[in-house]
């Protein structure tokens, strides 16, 4: 790892604060991702502000009727929660998907989130990739792409945001709210927080330099038979090739975002008009545009497929 | 509080962090640079925990903090002021192992033995979460108790890889340990 210096912050628009002072800073939570990225010197921060002795790790009842999730909320806790059980299954679902033990006892609600959109060709120093270097080329353009992104890539970048949390916090409707230095709040819908890479695909969010995401919200419960279906190589602690997160009501109506397939969770609100119509019309309609390479078109069928076993479940 | 005076303003090259070890007490001036595995296998000589891959892929160093199992080669150890650790040295002797240990000798759980402080720290925990009903993605009803099953063991441990692949053995032996504390 690069030399950095370290402080622990005891409020939240005082870590804003203390990343906003000094250049190259960042906040470290659980640092799973950013500790692993560090060692490769991919990451090569000056200065870490450790915001885990915030007290952002509660859930709480909104007044709405929904959730309000503590950013520090470790996935462990958040999938475990009752209520998150009871209500939210797809969240749950998601969260149990995703990496080891070790690391969701680890892993923050904000950090999941927060996560490199990334694919092999990133961790290797040795490779071209736009994400890593701005302007060195991508070397997955014409390399190994069977995990990678078949819709809203880009010429620039086609990884693929690896997190399962966020594709159900995407079906969900959920919000991330945040804080800055100088003490403003924001509330960013889950659909306009990840960003597709266009030819800025060293950016990954609409979070600035000195934001700290404090909490992330769900509107109260959608109902419906929830899931969260994960197709991978392995059966455990793998990314998914293709994933369904979906709420399917009793009248077959409901919602749908897919994870692997994109540099974002990827929902399209449109398509779910076609749901009652089944897996291919709504996958057709999820995927219209897409630009799969020849390592990953299987990915196209695997949508539908994978859709089609969650809407059997649904009317089973 | 660090009392940062920036990257370029001077750097600052050790810090004091105090936490417990097996319940002793250490304290350490450390790099921020260096991870909680290699304050426990380098500065506190405590070498039961393997560095695998110090990378979150393998489970080598797993090791239970505050009572919940983590990746030590993914924490700084400045991040763990105050925190009770618990590593493979702090479960057992090899007078009175602690009854994991012994169903891993029993059971035959490991041939070279290099993963194997990873895999037992990670067991006793994870036994544990299953007490404290956290579910798995092999858990069927998220609302209902976890069942204990061949199942929900290899899922459970997933993130503890043996080269050697000892899995059948392993399972056995949390297992037994597990129909033991019923």
């Amino acid at each position: 790892m690069k030399p950095f210096t370290y402080e622990r912050a005891s409020a939240p628009a005082e870590a804003a604060a203390a990343v906003a002072r000094t250049p190259g800073a960042k906040f470290i939570a659980g640092g799973t991702n950013l500790l692993d990225l560090m060692k490769l010197q991919i990451e090569t921060p000056t200065h870490l502000v450790d915001v885990n002795r915030l007290g952002l790790d509660k859930i709480e009842s909104t007044p709405e009727g929904g959730l309000r999730i503590g950013a520090l909320v470790r996935n462990t806790d958040l999938a475990s929660d009752e209520r998150v059980r009871r209500d939210y299954g797809v969240l749950s679902r998601a969260l149990s998907a995703g990496a080891t033990g070790q690391l969701r006892n680890q892993a923050t609600t904000a950090g999941n989130l927060l996560q490199r959109t990334r694919c092999p060709y990133f961790y290797d120093t040795a490779q071209a990739c736009n994400k890593r270097q701005p302007g060195s080329g991508c070397s997955a353009l014409d390399g190994v792409s069977r995990q990678l992104a078949v819709i809203g890539s880009s010429e620039a970048c086609i990884a693929t945001h690896p997190s399962d949390m966020a594709v159900a916090m995407r079906v969900l409707d959920a919000t991330v709210e945040t804080v800055k230095a100088d003490g403003s709040n924001r509330a960013i819908p889950m659909a306009e927080f990840h960003r597709l890479p266009g030819d800025t695909p060293q950016i990954d969010t609409v979070l600035q330099g000195d934001e700290l995401i404090t909490a992330v919200t769900l509107p109260k419960p959608a109902g419906g038979k929830q899931f969260y279906r994960k197709v991978r190589d392995r059966a455990s602690y793998a990314f998914a090739l293709v994933s369904v997160a979906a709420i399917i009501q009793r009248d077959g109506t409901g919602k749908v975002a897919l994870g692997g397939v994109a540099h974002k969770p990827w929902r399209v609100e449109a398509a779910e008009a076609e749901l009652s119509r089944g897996a291919k019309a709504t996958a057709a309609a999820m995927l219209a545009g897409a630009k799969p390479t020849h390592d990953n078109a299987f990915k196209l069928p695997l949508v539908e497929r994978t859709l089609a076993a969650v809407l059997a479940d649904a009317r089973a | 509080m660090a009392n940062p005076t920036g990257a370029t303003a001077g750097f600052q090259p050790t810090m004091p962090v105090a936490f417990t070890v097996n319940g002793q007490a250490a304290n350490l001036t450390l790099d921020p640079r260096v991870t909680l595995l290699d304050a426990l296998r380098e500065h506190l000589h405590l070498t039961g925990s393997k560095k695998g891959c110090d990378h979150g892929q393998c489970g080598a160093c797993t090791v239970m903090v505050n009572g919940r199992r983590i990746l030590s080669c993914l924490n700084l150890a400045v991040m763990h002021e105050g925190a009770e650790i618990t590593t493979i040295e702090g479960l057992g002797t090899p007078e009175n192992l602690h009854p994991m240990q012994a169903a891993f000798v029993k059971h035959d759980g490991y041939q070279c033995g290099y993963c194997t402080p990873g895999q037992i720290c990670s067991s006793v925990a994870m036994l544990e979460e299953i007490k404290a009903g956290i579910p798995s993605h092999v858990t069927a009803d998220l609302t209902a108790p976890v069942q204990l099953t061949e199942a929900e063991i290899r899922e459970r441990l997933s993130g503890n890889l043996c080269r050697c692949g000892a899995y059948s053995n392993i399972v056995e032996a949390v297992t037994e340990v597990a129909g033991r504390q019923g």
